[in-house]
């Protein structure tokens, strides 16, 4: 765990650059995070993000089956929006606990 | 008298009948089991069928012998479960119940994916995930003449999700056991960003696959199956080609389970993680493969599962409040061919860790590193299974919960994205 500075914001990640607590997100934080992995935010990615945030607090489980059938996007949408990490890269903009490959 | 019915007699479902039967009043409960097949399967030795290592008849037997005689066996197909009625539909019956066991496994869905019931299918394309694409994939070997083997997940959850992996392993074996190691390029494919499900594995075994010669290919999600060109294609474009894939398709709950409306989005049922209830209907408890919980969907895990849900369901008949329990724990020997195997055991919070097992500091079996030993103790299990697993013997020295005695925590799992 540590403190690092998003737009301004201290915030809590962890070693994985994963937000502790999701609430201290906001729309810059995405921003800044998805430059890193090299994504430029449109509306669409909101969406999911959105999505991936409502699910996470109705604590249901994400997979990117569960994201494909959102009516958001489907699974091919979803690997345009965030490439080479469709539900990592989503979940860490979206500052979004790290998606658990259970098992 | 009052009804308890058990949906599904394989390996969870049997277990629970032999469980309850001693602890319920013959007078009072009458336990009735319903499975529309004849044959049980040592679903494990699946993965030796294919390497000639097992023979038919030691991972099959008649279901019925392992139910006690006192539980009414049906062999007859589920139609649909209705829990606001707390019925059961049956081909041409119907059945009431006080307590439902759901017990209904899980199976493999080739359907999901494009192409892969193809042309190819059972030609150059396999499950091992069944008895009959087991059968099929040893025909295959016994004279294939070598060329790129793909060994290949297709999502998450599976069943026995090491058993990919031990496929890759015993096939290294198998080759080089028949002179044509240099005839096969083994690669294995994985949706996951590491060849082991538990980053602490990956750290500690990836060592495995480079000493077997093994390539990986890791987060790759499949979106079809390319049968002109006899390529694997993914949500990217990326193409990975073949001459033999033996392919672990997505695996679902069982179609009861969609038809009663009472699954997610792959058939499984939500259930507590701890107590083994179902969510939506007190009165329903689900085990095994059938469930959601974020558990290895294998014998180990219902073994210790049953444990658990035999005292809730005493618990729940008396009105007394459930025992939040069951931790996930997993105990899995994974061959590494050679005849050598690793053992590991976890839970859902704690990943796999070195040490001894059973006992603390003496072992015999070693956790996280190949050993003789453990292959022993890997083929003894069949003998196990039957013998004792599915009469709901407990194993000595090892409890439903996941000890942390003599376990070592010395291992970091890799930093990824």
């Amino acid at each position: 765990m540590a403190v690092k500075t998003i737009a301004g914001v201290e915030v809590k990640v962890t070693d994985d650059g994963y937000l502790e607590d999701m609430t201290q997100w906001n729309k810059e934080i995405a921003n800044e995070i998805a430059k890193e992995l090299n994504i430029e935010l449109t509306d669409k990615h909101f969406e999911v993000l959105n999505y991936l945030r409502e699910k996470t607090i109705a604590k249901e489980a994400l997979t990117i089956r569960s994201v494909g059938k959102s009516g958001i996007v489907d699974i091919k949408q979803l690997y345009e929006l965030f490439p080479k990490g469709p539900l990592k890269f989503s979940s860490k903009i979206a500052g979004i606990p790290k998606p658990t490959s259970c098992i | 008298m009052k009804n308890l019915v058990i949906l599904g007699a394989g390996t969870s479902g049997t277990m629970m009948a032999n469980h309850l039967r001693p602890k319920l009043y013959l007078n009072k409960w009458n336990i009735t089991i319903v499975d529309q097949y004849k044959t049980h399967y040592y679903q494990p030795g699946f993965l030796f069928l294919p390497f000639d290592i097992y023979s038919e008849d030691q991972v099959k037997k008649v279901g019925k012998k392992f139910i006690p005689k006192d539980v009414k066996y049906i062999q007859k197909k589920i139609e649909k479960i209705i829990p606001e009625e707390n019925k059961v539909e049956l081909e041409g019956e119907t059945l009431k119940y006080d307590v439902l066991i759901i017990a209904t496994g899980c199976k493999i869905a080739p359907e999901e994916t494009d192409g892969l019931l193809g042309p190819l299918w059972k030609k150059d394309i396999f499950d091992f995930y069944t008895y009959e694409g087991s059968l099929a994939l040893r025909e295959k070997l016994r004279d294939w003449q070598g060329g790129k083997l793909l060994v290949h997940i297709t999502e998450m959850p599976i069943k026995c999700p090491v058993a990919p992996l031990e496929f890759a392993f015993l096939a290294d074996s198998y080759f080089r056991d028949k002179g044509m190691r240099d005839k096969v390029e083994i690669s294995y494919v994985t949706p996951l960003s590491g060849a082991f499900t538990k980053p602490t594995c990956t750290t500690a075994l990836n060592y495995l696959l480079k000493e077997k010669d093994i390539n990986i290919e890791i987060d790759f999600a499949i979106e079809h199956v390319d049968n002109d060109t006899k390529e694997i294609v993914d949500y990217e474009g990326r193409r990975i080609p073949f001459d033999l894939l033996v392919t672990i398709p997505t695996n679902k709950g069982d179609e009861v389970i969609e038809k009663s409306g009472m699954g997610d989005d792959l058939n499984f049922v939500p259930t507590d993680h701890n107590t083994l209830q179902s969510i939506a209907h007190k009165n329903i408890f689900v085990i095994g493969d059938a469930t959601n919980v974020p558990a290895s969907k294998a014998g180990s895990v219902a073994h210790f599962a049953a444990e658990t849900l035999t005292d809730n369901i005493l618990l729940y008949i008396d009105g007394f409040p459930l025992k939040k329990e069951f931790d996930g724990h997993a105990n899995c020997f994974i061959e590494t061919g050679n005849n050598k195997a690793l053992l590991i055991d976890f839970n859902y919070v704690t990943e796999p860790v070195h040490g001894k097992f059973p006992f603390a500091k003496i072992g015999p079996l070693s956790l996280l590193k190949e050993s003789v030993l453990n292959h022993w103790g890997k083929l003894a299990f069949r003998w196990i299974y039957w013998n004792m697993l599915l009469k709901g013997i407990a194993i000595p020295f090892v409890s439903r919960n996941m000890s942390f005695k003599g376990k070592i925590f010395d291992i970091k799992p890799e930093k990824n994205n």
